[in-house]
């Protein structure tokens, strides 16, 4: 056990915030949250900022585009930019977070050369697409096609929920390739051009009122076999390693934000009086002890993906299913300190309560996170 | 950082574990609930393995290690619901001559509870007008005191460090009866009700135990609060949980499970209320530096 930083990492801490405090200044006002090519633009924007001054890709392998930096650097990465304010992955959410290390740690030399590079360097924004309208718990269950035609798979099916469709160039496509094999065998892991013929784009309202998501609907799309991450038919166990990246660690950013927001909810509730109610002071202070242990969660996650090898474990479910609930909490707790506020959805608390909803559905429900914990963890029996 | 524990660390756990594995085992468990008192000659072993001189300095006689060792020595205590006065003899080893060897058995005021009052050779805190309680634990007798002692944060750490452990044997109780009691043609554990229920009780010890040991390394007094309200809630809920599992075996005398349950229970009245430590972590968040 060991929470010290080095020297090097103290210094990596210093360099940083002296860049922030230079380089945030001089961002882009912040666009409306529902236009979303402009959000594409400003996010891809900030991803540039990062690349050109070295920060993009810290604990992704060298070989990947990344720095090579260790785990601890990526934290205080995340450490810093969050209390400097500086914006959320945003749109890159996706590419930076699971497709992309998922092509680091199973694509090809020239797969990695092709897709890498151009997600640090804030050019190409990735989306997932996995859910089906009949496949979302039952992820395996997809139905979507892919035929081998020469050099190509010709796909057709559609997918749903499909967030940052509207913007992305790519999607991490899971297809069917053997409907004749058991469900999990049959399935492969493909890179989709957004903006090839078939492909169409219909947005989804969320309950928040954005469209974030959509969905996707594939006609005999043309994908070259070239863009198979994995094996043909392999598909599941790469979309395990994509998983346990979306369920490790791709929340470890927010956990700080969620500590940031906990003060700013404290002072908000000693300004307007509601400090003065000991069973909401309570409350904020059990929330403080909880999201200090989820910072914690997120530090031992990340030194168990290190001396792992760098594919975060099912320990990732134990961690979203906990801070996916406390997130939700959090933005109760917000609605307690607004009082008649919480009605008003002019609120940045109030959208971001609706928001939080989505934590214990999205990358795998709660319920299915226990199955996972109970049955991969815990070693209890399969059943109904 | 890395934060997992070290092999040296991993070493003394697993050797605090063999110790009480071999001298305090379900069979001596269910013995001393018969036939309650302190056994001395286990202290005095306890005492000799270094479990109350682990942090004293080796020149003073100790074996010079941290308070992370001594969370993961707690913690198997916690585990194996080892009774005594551990706590308080531990704080007064190299302060109270014959603690640090198992010699002296030393116990405290600690909220408005001493534990073992009479059996103790030493207590220390104010215990004027302490009256004898009929204690919910069968393995802890208690009294209540009418003044509180100033919480110390390294009796919390190490409750919680007990808490831990408790909260981390119960669920592996939970599950090895979910595996093996059948119903309905099937193990309990196949039921998502119940395996559910088990997946959040680990949930809360995983939680529990980073906050723990990151208590352990800093030593700060918001972290053990957080610390010791979080190993409250997995001990607490965590027993009641393995109750329920455990289905009318569970509310029998019998069963152990009642055991881990009460002595949760009674931890959580040692050191400051749950209450203040909640209190306490609120007014971090207004001075901002959270
Ligand atoms: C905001 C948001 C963004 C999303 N973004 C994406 C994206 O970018 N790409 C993508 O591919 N998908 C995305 N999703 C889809 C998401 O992964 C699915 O919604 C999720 O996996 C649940 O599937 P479902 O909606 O079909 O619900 P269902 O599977 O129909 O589940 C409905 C209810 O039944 C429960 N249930 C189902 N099966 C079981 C079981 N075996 N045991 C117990 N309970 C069960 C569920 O827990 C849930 O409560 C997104 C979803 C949201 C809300």
């Amino acid at each position: 056990m060991d929470l010290t930083r080095t020297p090097e990492e103290e210094e990596f801490r210093a360099g940083l915030r002296t860049w922030l405090a230079k380089a945030l200044p001089s961002l882009p006002p912040k666009p409306s949250p529902d236009d979303w090519p402009a959000r594409r633009a400003y996010d891809l924007g900030w991803q540039r900022m990062l690349y050109d001054a070295g920060y993009a890709g810290l604990h992704w392998p060298l070989d990947a585009g990344g720095r090579g930096a260790t785990p601890t650097q990526h934290l205080i990465f995340l450490e810093e930019t969050e209390k400097a304010g500086a914006p959320y992955v945003g749109a890159n959410f996706v590419g930076l977070l699971h497709a992309g290390p998922t092509i680091a740690a199973e694509g090809t030399p020239e797969q990695r050369a092709r897709w890498l590079p151009p997600v640090l360097r804030g050019e190409e924004v990735w989306c997932q697409g996995f859910s089906e309208p009949d496949a979302g718990s039952d992820l395996a269950a997809l139905r979507t096609r892919a035929w081998r035609d020469g050099d190509d798979y010709v796909v057709s099916g559609s997918k749903i929920w499909t967030s940052h469709a509207e913007v992305a160039d790519w999607c991490e496509l899971l297809v069917r390739t053997d409907p004749a094999a058991p469900k999990h065998r049959g399935i492969s892991w493909l890179a989709l051009r957004m903006d090839a013929p078939g492909v169409t784009v219909r947005p989804l309202r969320t309950l928040a009122g954005s469209t974030e998501f959509a969905e996707v609907f594939l006609d005999d799309v043309r994908v070259p076999v070239a863009h198979r991450v994995g094996a043909e038919n392999d598909g599941w166990r790469v979309t395990m390693v994509t998983l346990s990246f979306e369920r490790g660690t791709a929340f470890v950013g927010e956990v700080v934000a969620c500590r940031r927001v906990l003060g700013e909810l404290a002072r908000e509730a000693h300004r307007n009086g509601r400090w003065d109610d000991p069973v909401l002071r309570r409350h904020l202070g059990r929330l403080n002890a909880e999201f200090r242990a989820l910072w914690r969660l997120t530090q031992w996650n990340v030194s168990e993906a290190q001396s792992t090898g760098g594919v975060p474990g099912v320990g990732g479910s134990v961690f979203k299913l906990r801070y996916s609930h406390a997130r939700q909490e959090l933005y109760d707790a917000a609605a307690e300190v607004l009082g008649p506020d919480a009605a008003d959805l002019g609120r940045e608390w109030t959208l971001d309560r609706l928001s939080s909803l989505s934590y214990t559905i999205a990358a795998g429900t709660s319920q299915i996170q226990r199955n996972i914990v109970a049955e991969r963890i815990l070693g209890l029996p399969k059943g109904r | 950082m890395r934060f997992q524990l070290t092999e040296d660390q991993k070493a003394l756990r697993d050797g605090v574990r063999g110790l009480l594995a071999g001298r305090f085992g379900r069979a001596a468990l269910r013995a001393a609930v018969e036939a309650p008192g302190l056994d001395r000659t286990l202290w005095r072993e306890l005492g000799a393995a270094g479990f109350f001189a682990l942090r004293l300095p080796e020149a003073e006689g100790g074996v010079g290690l941290g308070l992370p060792e001594a969370v993961l020595a707690f913690e198997e205590a916690g585990r194996f619901l080892l009774p005594g006065p551990l706590v308080a003899t531990h704080l007064a080893a190299g302060e109270v001559a014959g603690a640090a060897t198992g010699e002296t058995v030393v116990t405290a005021v600690h909220g408005g509870l001493v534990e073992w009052l009479t059996q103790a050779d030493v207590v220390r805190g104010d215990t004027a007008g302490a009256e004898p309680l009929r204690s919910v634990d069968p393995l802890t007798p208690l009294h209540r005191v009418p003044g509180t002692a100033e919480p110390a944060p390294l009796v919390m750490l190490l409750t919680a460090a007990e808490q831990l452990g408790t909260a981390a044997r119960t669920c592996e109780l939970a599950v090895q009866h979910a595996r093996t009691r059948e119903q309905f043609g099937q193990p309990i554990g196949a039921f998502q009700a119940v395996k559910h229920l088990c997946a959040e009780m680990l949930v809360r010890v995983e939680t529990a135990r980073v906050a723990v040991y990151a208590a352990a390394v800093t030593a700060d007094p918001l972290d053990i609060a957080a610390a010791r309200l979080l190993a409250d809630e997995a001990a607490v809920r965590g027993t009641r949980d393995c109750l329920q599992v455990h289905g009318g075996m569970g509310f029998t005398w019998e069963s152990d499970v009642h055991l881990y349950l009460k002595r949760a229970w009674v931890r959580t009245q040692r050191g400051e209320s749950v209450t203040e430590s909640e209190e306490r972590l609120a007014r971090e968040l207004l001075s901002g530096t959270g």
